[in-house]
Order: structure tokens, then C-alpha cells, then sequence
């Protein structure tokens, strides 16, 4: 009888043992593999804090596509590509078919106003007169004449405006080809490219317009 | 209120978006901590100026509105 319990005493005291020997040992495996995934997840946070702080630092972007070579359609982009700069935001002008006009030296300080399929054209007559020799040059005159009584800028000062404050302007290649312009028929500080071009500044932008 | 003025700018008469060029541009010349004097006409600079101080950080200690023209007192601080 005594041996017996004896024996079960000791058995049991081997069986306490070993469970506290799996239990350390599946401890210490346990925060070997914790430690590990712990390390992991920290690495991927930091390298996503990593790239929030460049996001909020970096600055806004205004990517604008001018398609339209009237001088009414001039405006807007020069405009918001000026005042985005002032704005501390980066910009580009991507000027494609017509839009080449308003950056091409013979032609931008004489953009006109289209006096026809134009309803809201600043001459009160009906829109068919429009079609008369003359009529464009009238709502053009008519139109600056109040620009300058606004004291708007003209183009030419906005190019300016965008120029010096850094607003990438590009001139469309294909465009150029087609309508065989050449780079010394644009102004100071252009730069040519393409589609691509304009894509990949664009993919960045916060602001895509098209005017 | 007293305010030493460093630098004035004239924007009476102009559209926009000349106020806010101009106020940038003069901005860009100053000091930090110096404080310039803004003054338009343009009835819509009122809610541009703001914005621009928005998106740029700039301060605008004060904005009054004497005989037609809107009168900024903006901080530089960055």
C-alpha cells in the first residue's frame, strides 16, 4: 500500500513537471512567434506612416488640359493654373489642338471671340449675324474693351503670371505635328510632350481639369 | 486695434485674379513675421483672400471694409 502510493505520488509529480515543462516551452514559443508578427506589423505601420506624412507634405497638384484656342476659352486655364501656384499648389497647363493658339507667340495676344454658335457672344444681335465678315472681330474689341474696364488681366499677363510663378505650360507634340507648329513658334518657357506626359503629372493631380 | 504695417499693396480696381497674385508674390518678398497691408476693391477677394490664407497657411490678422475697399492685414509665418 505504501509503495503504491508512493508510486501515484511520484507519478503524479512527473506528470506536474512535464506539464510545466510544455507550458514554458510553448510560452517562450509562443513569444518568440508574438515577438516575430509583432515586429512584422510594426514594420508595415511605420512604412505606412512613412508614406501619410510625404502625402500630407506634399504639395496640392492642378493638372488642366486647354483644348480651345478662343480667347474666351483662354482665360479659365491661365487663370486657375495662376492662382493655384499663388495658392501654393503645383500646376500644369497641357495645351492640345486649339489650345496651342493661347501659347503660340504670333497667335496669343490676338486670340478673338467667336461671334458665331456662340449665344452668349457680347453683340445683342441675333446669333446668325454672327456669320458676317467682321462680326468676330467686333465681339472680340467689344470683349477686351470690358476686360480692360474690369481690369482683368490679359492673356499675355496671365501667361506671364504662370510663367513666373512656376506653372509648367506643355505643348502638345502630336498637335504641333498636325497643325505643324513649330517649337519656335511658341513662347518663352514651354515645354513639348504628349499624352504620357500630361497622364503622368496628372495621376498625382488633385485637381484634373479640362477646359 | 494697431497693426505695424512692413509692406502695402494697392489692388483697387483689379479683378480677379490679380489681388491674390499680387498678394502672393509681395508675400514671397517679405520677411517672416512681417505684416502686410492688402487693400481691393474686388468684392470677391473677400472670400479668395480667405481662401488663400486656407491653402497657404499665411495669416490674416484682419479684414475691414472702408469707403468700398477691403483692407487685409496679412501675417507672414511661413
Amino acid at each position: 500500500m505504501e509503495g503504491e502510493r508512493k508510486m501515484s505520488l511520484d507519478n503524479k509529480a512527473i506528470q506536474q513537471l512535464v506539464e510545466e515543462k510544455i507550458k514554458e516551452s510553448m510560452d517562450v514559443r509562443l513569444k518568440e512567434l508574438l515577438d516575430k508578427k509583432i515586429g512584422e506589423v510594426e514594420g508595415r505601420i511605420s512604412v505606412l506612416e512613412e508614406k501619410t506624412r510625404k502625402g500630407e507634405n506634399r504639395k496640392k497638384r492642378c493638372a488642366i488640359v486647354a483644348s480651345k484656342g478662343s480667347m474666351d476659352m483662354a482665360y479659365p486655364p491661365l487663370i486657375l493654373a495662376s492662382t493655384a501656384a499663388a495658392l501654393d499648389m503645383e500646376a500644369a497647363i497641357f495645351f492640345t489642338f486649339y489650345g496651342l493658339d493661347i501659347i503660340n507667340k504670333n497667335k496669343y495676344k490676338n486670340l478673338k471671340v467667336p461671334s458665331l454658335a456662340n449665344p452668349a457672344m457680347p453683340i445683342p444681335v441675333p446669333n446668325i449675324l454672327g456669320a458676317l465678315p467682321g462680326m468676330t472681330a467686333m465681339a472680340t474689341m467689344m470683349m477686351k474693351s470690358w476686360m480692360k474696364a474690369a481690369h482683368v488681366a490679359s492673356i499675355p499677363d496671365l501667361i506671364d503670371a504662370c510663367r513666373e510663378s512656376g506653372v509648367r505650360l506643355i505643348g502638345c507634340q502630336m498637335t504641333m505635328d498636325v497643325m505643324g507648329v513649330k517649337n519656335s513658334d511658341l513662347i518663352e518657357g514651354v515645354e513639348i510632350g504628349g499624352a504620357a506626359t500630361f497622364l503622368d503629372y496628372a495621376a498625382d493631380a488633385d485637381i484634373p481639369l479640362f477646359v | 486695434m494697431s497693426i505695424e504695417i512692413n509692406v502695402k499693396l494697392d489692388c483697387k480696381g483689379l479683378s480677379c485674379p490679380l489681388p491674390v497674385l499680387k498678394t502672393k508674390k509681395a508675400i514671397d518678398g517679405m520677411k517672416i513675421g512681417q505684416i502686410l497691408e492688402m487693400t481691393a476693391t474686388d468684392p470677391g477677394s473677400q472670400n479668395d483672400m480667405v481662401a488663400w490664407s486656407h491653402r497657404t497657411g499665411q495669416e490674416i490678422l484682419s479684414q475691414q471694409q472702408a469707403g468700398g475697399a477691403f483692407i487685409f492685414y496679412i501675417k507672414k509665418v511661413k
